[in-house]
């Protein structure tokens, strides 16, 4: 079924909402609507050797330009009303040059070759400012040209060229149904990425992109006036390297359960809908007793307990010190990694890296620094074997080819080290969620992301989620509040007791994870299958003032 | 050269406003010349320049609202951006929330932009950056920090006429100094609109101090301590506190600001009496710009008196829906202190903890305010009137409006980031576990 009939078929049950005729979906959308010009790679590859001849003729021994033209669209709502419709575009140049084995950096958004020539001296001229307070010379792993290639999401449907009204239509949908399910207030937004991206270096690359994203999601807000309580619930989507398609629901990317979670296409009718009865529930939930609980956790909330503790404590720059001023450093070190026998966690761990995964945040063709992308162990068998690492660092891990892992949000900004995807393996023998719970006397089944916090060095962290349920002897026995976790980084991963096969693997992620100065935004995925963790100190955070 | 003047950017808006066919438009236009180094293991690691400027555009049919923005200015490209957010605006549905754009405003000078900061170029950075990485040096301790100069400009312009310029100065500087053995860490960071206020050479003195002194760590058990904050610890507390203040969150019952049975707590004393709150854009020692983001000229308004909840922040919508004038929420915070040293509130300490910053900071319950995060970077333990040892790091699960509530003494307020705020010393603050992070 198409996506304009399944929304058309699905109204049709919904009563008397906003939906629009069939025929609105057969328009043909405006290009000022759509912002699909794409310019010429031709032109682009002409700027780009401007910007590497400059470079070189002025002492440069390396350069790469990143030319980008960067689009996002917003559509943000509240119940009955749009709040903002809002497409932005931003287009200019970058370029990175060593000379006298110092990075510098210049960017401007004034695209004549005068310019882009005069933003390259720029750079030199940072470079060689720098060059007296650089410790060593920068050392780039060994990167073979590419000559001129090309990668692209693989897309069904670009969301850019989807009406905006069909968005607008979509989301007061869904305002809709919130407010008939028991809402007092519903926010919903949908936001689209699109990176034009162009690279070029003294390599011999010119590496053409075009990359897409998409995050639809809501919050729901329900409140109880003579309680003065209020209880809210965010959607169960998670962020995709994806076009519109995701949110083409199909039977097969749904996940039923005590609350319906999804897989690679989203259902946003159907979950606003238990969203608004979940927050109705949460108003008169059970308030947690702390202790010791087992604690089965969802992929829908695993996978930022993945991102904050093995993501970024894997991190190279951060093991190397680089990061010590703002996101911090890591408890891990290259003599953990060198030992060969540092237990992250238990037999069960295994941590992926990944720049390729289809539908993934961090899936693109190349990095910005022109490495082809692919995948790797950080965690095998409980055991750290990798970090994650760019052309710049990797030679100090002993190897001599970059893991891909440079990314910059703009053309503004300098690429540094960013997280790709980081996931954990789904379990090799057939375990379904029912079956980590049965064993479990006393725990907590926990769905959805909330609150997140851990220390600058990856040790300690603690992590609420959108709605957790008691489990007692083996059974779900009701939904609990005031729930939130602590624990230490490696404590919890060889606390693992099990995890669900395959056919539970799911992906989360982050559309905006912060770090470096300027602090730049990246987005990752995390895949995972539903966890069980067991003996975890649970805490509760219900407070009066 | 990304920084216009009244005069330049007045006329680009006037000819945007000229392509415009909707029944209102609203164009701002904004520009950041900007430089940075960034640094680790006593050598820079990287450092770049940017110059950016951008348009955007906001037409109006009806109560019908399209955006759009773009970084492109010649003709063609204004004309693009009007289009776009013409088009938008008519593929739109009414907003009913929309408020007509505010006629021509009077504004305060501001005394956001300082030529020191402005003429500030690679080499000055450079040498800035080599004063904090050679007090590392000198105790062989290890420095990453980050040094960031930026002159910008912000201008708007609406088909009734209003138009609104402000440009303005920043340096920010922050750094993280540790020893080579990795067991002892101190941070000092800090903003100034004028450069000539910021020394990296003293603040890295600072931190390379706590470097030392906070070697060496003792785990001592969590739980309910006396604390003292540091200027920059209770500024990473007390900077979530007006977030809430919004009346309309208030009104709809899902604000800490929300009163049980409706209403808000407007009026009511939320806080010690010794604590109040106002935000002032004219404060020489933190200066803002005079105008918001929809045209709202801003002034001094107290937020907090003696503990008593004066002002919630109105949107012109909520405003009218409540029939009283708008009031733009604060940009900067000041809390007046008293006349105690940090010296003399450690003296007066039985036994207490002593926190240099916080870290990792996220809302837990919004009912309640609850933040948790953690210390970091020189945590102490005091007893009988002295730091006695260097302690681990504590994680902390406590509301600022609690905190608040339990004051024992302010001392002399300063400048941390965007607040003017005293170092506290505050009972039974709750930590709930340990982190062995350095």
């Amino acid at each position: 079924m198409k996506r304009k009939d399944f929304l058309y078929y699905t109204s049709m049950g919904m009563g008397a909402l906003l939906m629009p005729k069939m025929g609105l979906f057969a328009r043909p959308i405006d290009p000022l609507e759509a912002l699909v010009e794409r310019a010429d790679a031709q032109a682009k590859k002409a700027l780009a050797d401007v910007a590497l001849n400059e470079a070189t003729a002025q002492g440069a021994t390396y350069a790469d330009v990143r030319i980008g033209r960067y689009l996002n669209q917003y559509v943000f709502t509240r119940e009955k009303q749009v709040q903002g419709v809002s497409n932005t575009e931003s287009y200019g140049v970058g370029i990175r040059v060593i000379v006298n084995g110092c990075w510098g950096f210049a960017a401007t958004n004034n695209m004549t070759k005068e310019d882009i020539a005069k933003a390259a001296g720029q750079a030199v001229a940072i470079a060689k400012a720098n060059a007296k307070i650089q410790g060593g010379s920068v050392t780039l792993a060994p990167q073979q040209g590419y000559g001129e290639v090309s990668w692209k999401t693989p897309i069904e449907t670009n969301a850019f060229e989807v009406p905006i009204k069909d968005k607008v239509d979509l989301l007061l949908q869904v305002n809709s149904i919130a407010m008939e399910n028991g809402a007092n207030f519903v926010n919903s937004r949908i936001a689209a990425i699109n990176e034009q991206k162009y690279f070029a270096s003294t390599d011999g690359s010119y590496i053409d992109q075009d990359i897409h994203r998409i995050y639809p999601s809501f919050n729901v807000t329900v409140i109880d006036r003579a309680s003065g309580k209020f209880q809210t619930r965010n959607a169960l989507s998670s962020p995709m390297g994806m076009g519109y398609e995701y949110l083409d629901a199909r039977p097969e990317d749904k996940v039923a359960g005590v609350v319906t979670r999804y897989k690679k296409r989203y259902d946003i009718l159907e979950d606003v809908k238990a969203a608004a009865q979940n927050a109705t529930e949460k108003i008169k939930a059970k308030s947690v007793e702390p202790g010791k609980y087992d604690v089965v956790l969802d992929p829908s909330h695993l996978w930022l307990t993945i991102h904050e503790s093995v993501g970024h404590s894997t991190e190279l720059d951060r093991v190397l010190g680089y990061e010590a001023n703002y996101a911090g450093t890591s408890f891990l070190t290259l003599d953990k990694l060198n030992s060969k026998n540092f237990n992250f966690g238990n037999k069960l761990v295994n941590v992926v890296a990944d720049k390729t995964e289809v539908g993934s945040l961090g899936a693109v063709g190349y990095d910005d620094e022109g490495v082809k992308c692919k995948q790797w162990d950080l965690i095998k068998d409980g055991i750290l074997v990798n970090f994650q690492a760019t052309r710049d660092q990797v030679h100090m891990l002993g190897e001599n080819a970059s893991h891909g892992c440079s990314y910059s949000q703009g053309w503004e900004d300098v690429q540094f080290q960013r997280m790709p995807n980081v996931s954990l393996q789904p379990g090799k023998t057939k375990l379904s969620v029912d079956d980590l719970i049965k064993d479990v006397e006393k725990g907590i089944y926990i769905i959805g992301d909330g609150s997140f916090s851990i220390d600058q060095q990856r040790y300690n962290f603690q992590f609420g989620g959108q709605v957790f349920y008691e489990i007692s002897n083996g059974k779900i026995v009701g939904m609990l509040n005031d729930v939130a976790y602590q624990s230490n980084t490696q404590e919890f991963w060889n606390s693992c007791a099990g995890v669900c096969d395959e056919s539970d693997y799911r992906l989360g992620g982050a559309f905006n994870d912060g770090k470096g100065q300027p602090s730049q935004s990246n987005a990752v995925s995390h895949g995972s299958a539903t966890t069980r963790f067991n003996g975890v100190n649970v805490i509760n955070t219900a407070r009066n003032i | 050269m990304a920084i216009l003047s009244k005069e330049e950017a007045q006329a680009i808006l006037t000819k945007v406003l000229s392509f415009s066919t909707a029944d209102e438009c609203v164009a701002s236009l904004s520009g950041t010349d900007e430089g940075n180094i960034r640094y680790a293991n006593n050598a820079v690691s990287t450092a770049g320049a940017a110059s950016t400027m951008s348009l955007s555009v906001s037409s109006v049919y009806g109560k019908k609202v399209g955006s759009a923005s773009i970084n492109e200015f010649d003709d063609a490209s204004l004309k693009k951006a009007v289009e776009r957010s013409e088009e938008l605006a008519r593929l739109s549905p009414e907003n009913p929330e929309y408020m007509p754009m505010l006629g021509p405003q009077t504004y305060d000078e501001s005394l956001t932009y300082a030529e020191s900061t402005a003429a500030i170029d690679p080499a000055v950075r450079a040498d800035m950056v080599a004063q904090s990485i050679q007090a590392a040096k000198d105790e062989k301790l290890e420095a990453a920090g980050f040094l960031n100069n930026s002159t910008g400009f912000r201008a708007m312009m609406n088909s009734k006429g209003l138009y609104a310029y402000n440009r303005n100065t920043n340096v920010s500087f922050s750094v993280t100094i540790r020893n080579q053995e990795g067991t002892g860490s101190g941070y000092t960071s800090n903003s100034f609109n004028d450069a000539s206020k910021l020394s990296t050479l003293s603040m890295s003195k600072v931190a390379a101090q706590k470097a030392k002194t906070s070697a060496g760590a003792k785990a001592i058990e969590p739980g309910k301590y006396t604390v003292i904050l540091e200027p920059l610890a209770a500024s990473d507390l007390v900077g979530w506190i007006l977030r809430g203040f919004d009346a309309r969150s208030a009104d709809e019952g899902r604000s800490f600001m929300s009163k049980k049975g409706g209403g808000t707590r407007l009026g009511e004393q939320l806080f010690d009496e010794r604590i109040s709150i106002y935000s002032d854009p004219l404060n020489p020692e933190l200066p803002s710009p005079t105008w918001e983001g929809d045209g709202l000229p801003l002034k001094k308004t107290t937020w907090v008196e003696n503990g008593v909840v004066k002002n919630l922040s109105y949107s012109r919508y909520w405003a009218a829906q409540k029939g009283v004038d708008p009031l733009p929420s604060s940009w900067g915070m000041i809390i007046p202190g008293g006349n105690s040293s940090l010296e003399d509130m450690i003296k007066s300490t039985e036994r207490g903890v002593l926190v240099t910053r916080f870290w990792y900071i996220r809302s837990v319950d919004p009912q309640s305010l609850l933040l948790t995060g953690l210390t970091r970077d020189g945590t102490f333990y005091i007893e009988n009137g002295a730091i006695q040892f260097p302690i681990k790091n504590f994680r902390f699960n406590e509301s600022p409006i609690i905190m608040l509530n339990n004051v024992e003494d302010l001392g002399k307020t300063e400048r941390s980031g965007n607040i003017l705020v005293p170092p506290m010393k505050i009972r039974d603050f709750t930590f709930t576990s340990l982190s062995d992070a350095i």
